[in-house]
């Protein structure tokens, strides 16, 4: 077997940190609501599809794909907080709302093939041309956005709850919800405050998707396996857990591809879990 | 002579009465519905190209009852979706069979689903045609029959046209990569090119494979970079062609010629980068195919109705086209064989072709496919459209083959 060369090697990397980086993304209101709210949100990457393709319609009417995020992510978030309400209302568990928010998901992808149709959709903006060349390697500004907005969302949320009364707060009902509440903490608003978030996230993730990728209905089930180990080998409720798990998967897969065969990539990310599963039990 | 004028204008007059009470007879099927039954990805991830069948169904179906129907009598299409799944689209030929009692049926869309039909076909004796059955060597019952012009040795037949059209190029390649999915329908094929090529002379520079859903198609697009083709082979499916364009323009790169497999056509002519693309196909909107009468026809109510249905592109081409044909096989099929008798039915398919809107379709091969030879043609994206260039006597009026 042929050593790669030094190029691809570059780019394979840079290929898999940017990927990475939207896996991180994706995962990260996924984990916090499972982690901190006990709550597995599936229609959280149908969320993210339908910001996919609100920011597709947006930027098709003539509006700037990053200004769509004023309109997106506020709805998101009344959207975040009413599914929370929803499933607060009817006491769902976590098992069950992992069936709850699938069945979200199907109604997404239904109200998604019924406005857009199942057709591929492709949102062409000024940004999806821009690439920068760096020696004999290329950053396409898509992915350069990705990266950017999941660092610093995820680097955000944990200074927020590290730092702020409201993210401490937050982290106590994660620990222990009715001693919170004993304490005067705030759990139903906080709650909310928090589905509202990650719902608000699932809709930049879709600017960044609609910026990199052509959009159809059934993709939404593509990214959930991945992102679903990113997330559990992240630690869940950790902010900068997905992104670095997501980093990792996504840099081991793209090397697996540039060294081996392409089809072996899969395999990265299951096998990583599966390590940690066993190496740490009580991970998640 | 005026008393001679009104005896000749009374015995047009008749003449014409009587031609119109038998065009309204031929115009108006009587009797009880004959009941077709299928399923169709309506739902689901194959949703956009199930949607392209429907719309030929309905028009079909319509067209023969404005006809005369089949046999005299009205055409009704009991039609259900099968979400894109094999599971659901065996329960749902049961149902049709069983419980809605169809007297005929139709293959639905995609392999998986075709070849859970054909089980159920088999258990019933019903003659199934079907036209996107990618895996020809799956199908072992002796009623089924394929209407979408595919030989059975597509991984032979395919590899050949495509080599051929490059080596009768202004500049034919001398290096080739095969990059490929692993689904089953399109990886064979790969296989096959792989083959084609070294037969040929070609030097391989890269093989590789993903598995379908691949999400970076980063790692491949630069490996193919590195190993700088003359012609890459992409064994692709629905989009994956496009995903690989897109990853191979972030790195300023194309392959001085590219072929897919089977792509989404529409996405790939308007994709950037999609320029000079070649694919396979059975029909395209220009001549020798514009000559037929029923394919103009059948094009002006697709564009109709596409639009109508905010289909993004209402061009015909291979999947309306093979879906239109599979429904006139069946026309041919009932009316020749006078009977809905799926025995009937199937013999005389097995012994007549049928002159479909994509060529002429034979079964009278092993388990009703010819090998060494199919109806796919070689396209090329020509400014925005799709153009047959190969072979030269289906190519579109002075087109040919565009090498860098």
């Amino acid at each position: 077997m042929a050593l790669p060369s030094l190029t691809l090697l570059g780019q394979s990397l840079l290929s898999g940190l940017f990927i990475g980086a939207l896996y991180g993304l994706l995962g990260l209101g996924l984990s916090l609501s499972w982690g901190m709210l006990r709550q597995i949100n599936l229609a959280h990457f149908a969320l993210a599809f339908l910001g996919a393709y609100l920011t597709y319609q947006l930027a098709g009417a003539g509006m700037d794909p990053l200004a769509t995020l004023a309109v997106v992510m506020p709805c998101f978030f009344a959207l975040g907080v009413l599914m929370h309400w929803l499933l607060a209302r009817f006491s769902v568990s976590a098992f069950n709302s992992l069936l709850v928010s699938f069945g979200f998901t199907a109604i997404i992808e239904a109200l998604i093939q019924w406005i857009w149709t199942a057709d591929f959709r492709r949102m062409e903006s000024a940004y999806g041309e821009v690439k920068f060349r760096v020696g004999a390697l290329y950053v396409a500004l898509p992915e350069l956005l990705t990266l950017a907005m999941a660092v610093a969302l995820s680097l955000l949320v944990w200074a927020w709850l590290r730092h702020t009364y409201t993210g401490k707060a937050m982290r106590a009902i994660a620990e222990d919800a009715p001693m919170a509440a004993a304490f005067g903490v705030d759990v139903r608003g906080l709650s909310l405050l928090l589905s509202g978030l990650s719902a608000a996230f699932a809709g930049v993730a879709g600017l960044c998707l609609a910026l990199s990728y052509t959009l159809a209905p059934g993709q939404i089930y593509a990214w959930l396996g991945v992102v679903f180990a990113a997330v559990m080998l992240g630690g869940l409720g950790n902010p900068l857990g997905p992104l670095v798990a997501g980093i990792v998967i996504g840099v081991s897969e793209a090397l697996t591809m540039a060294f081996t065969a392409p089809a072996w990539a899969p395999l990265v990310s299951f096998s990583l879990l599966i390590v940690v599963l066993l190496a740490r039990p009580g991970r998640i | 002579m005026p008393a001679a004028n009104r005896s000749v204008r009374a015995v047009f007059g008749a003449l014409l009465a009587l031609a119109l009470a038998a065009q309204s007879a031929l115009a108006a099927p009587s009797g009880p519905p004959v009941r077709i039954g299928s399923t169709l990805a309506l739902t689901g991830p194959l949703a956009a190209t199930g949607l392209v069948h429907k719309i030929v169904g309905e028009i079909y179906v319509e067209e023969l009852n404005r006809k005369n129907g089949l046999l005299g009598r009205p055409v009704e299409w009991v039609l259900k979706d099968d979400q894109s799944r094999p599971d659901l689209a065996r329960t749902l030929y049961e149902q049709l069979i069983t419980v809605d009692k169809v007297d005929l049926i139709m293959g639905p869309y995609a392999t998986a689903n075709i070849l859970s039909a054909m089980g159920v076909a088999q258990r019933y004796n019903k003659v199934l045609i079907h036209h996107t059955f990618g895996t020809p060597s799956l199908a072992k019952y002796d009623m089924q029959f394929p209407a979408g012009g595919l030989a059975g040795d597509p991984d032979n037949t395919i590899p050949k046209l495509v080599f051929d059209a490059l080596a009768a190029s202004a500049k034919p390649p001398k290096s080739v990569a095969v990059v490929t999915s692993k689904f089953p329908s399109v990886h064979f094929i790969s296989l096959g090119a792989r083959d084609a090529a070294k037969k040929r002379g070609l030097r391989e520079v890269a093989f590789l494979e993903w598995d379908f859903g691949n999400r970076d198609f980063g790692p491949i697009a630069a490996r193919l970079k590195d190993a700088k083709p003359d012609f890459v082979w992409v064994g692709g499916l629905g989009l994956e062609g496009n995903l690989l364009i897109d990853a191979m323009r972030k790195i300023d790169y194309m392959p001085p010629l590219h072929f897919h497999l089977f792509p989404a056509p529409g996405p790939l002519l308007k994709a950037a980068g999609g320029e000079n693309a070649l694919a396979a196909t059975t029909f395209e909107e220009h001549p020798p195919f514009t000559d037929n009468p029923v394919a103009v026809e059948f094009i002006r109510l697709y564009h109709e109705r596409g639009a109508k249905a905010g289909l993004p592109d209402t061009s015909v081409e291979n999947q309306s086209a093979i879906s239109y044909s599979s429904w006139q096989t069946l026309e041919a099929a009932v009316t020749g064989a006078r009977s809905l008798d799926d025995k009937a039915i199937a013999q005389w398919l097995k012994k007549n072709p049928v002159d479909a809107i994509v060529g002429r379709l034979r079964w009278d091969g092993p388990f009703n496919y010819i090998y060494g030879t199919d109806l796919y043609k070689v396209k090329q994206n020509q400014k925005g459209k799709w153009v047959i260039v190969w072979p030269k006597e289906f190519a579109a009026p002075g087109a040919r083959l565009i090498t860098p």
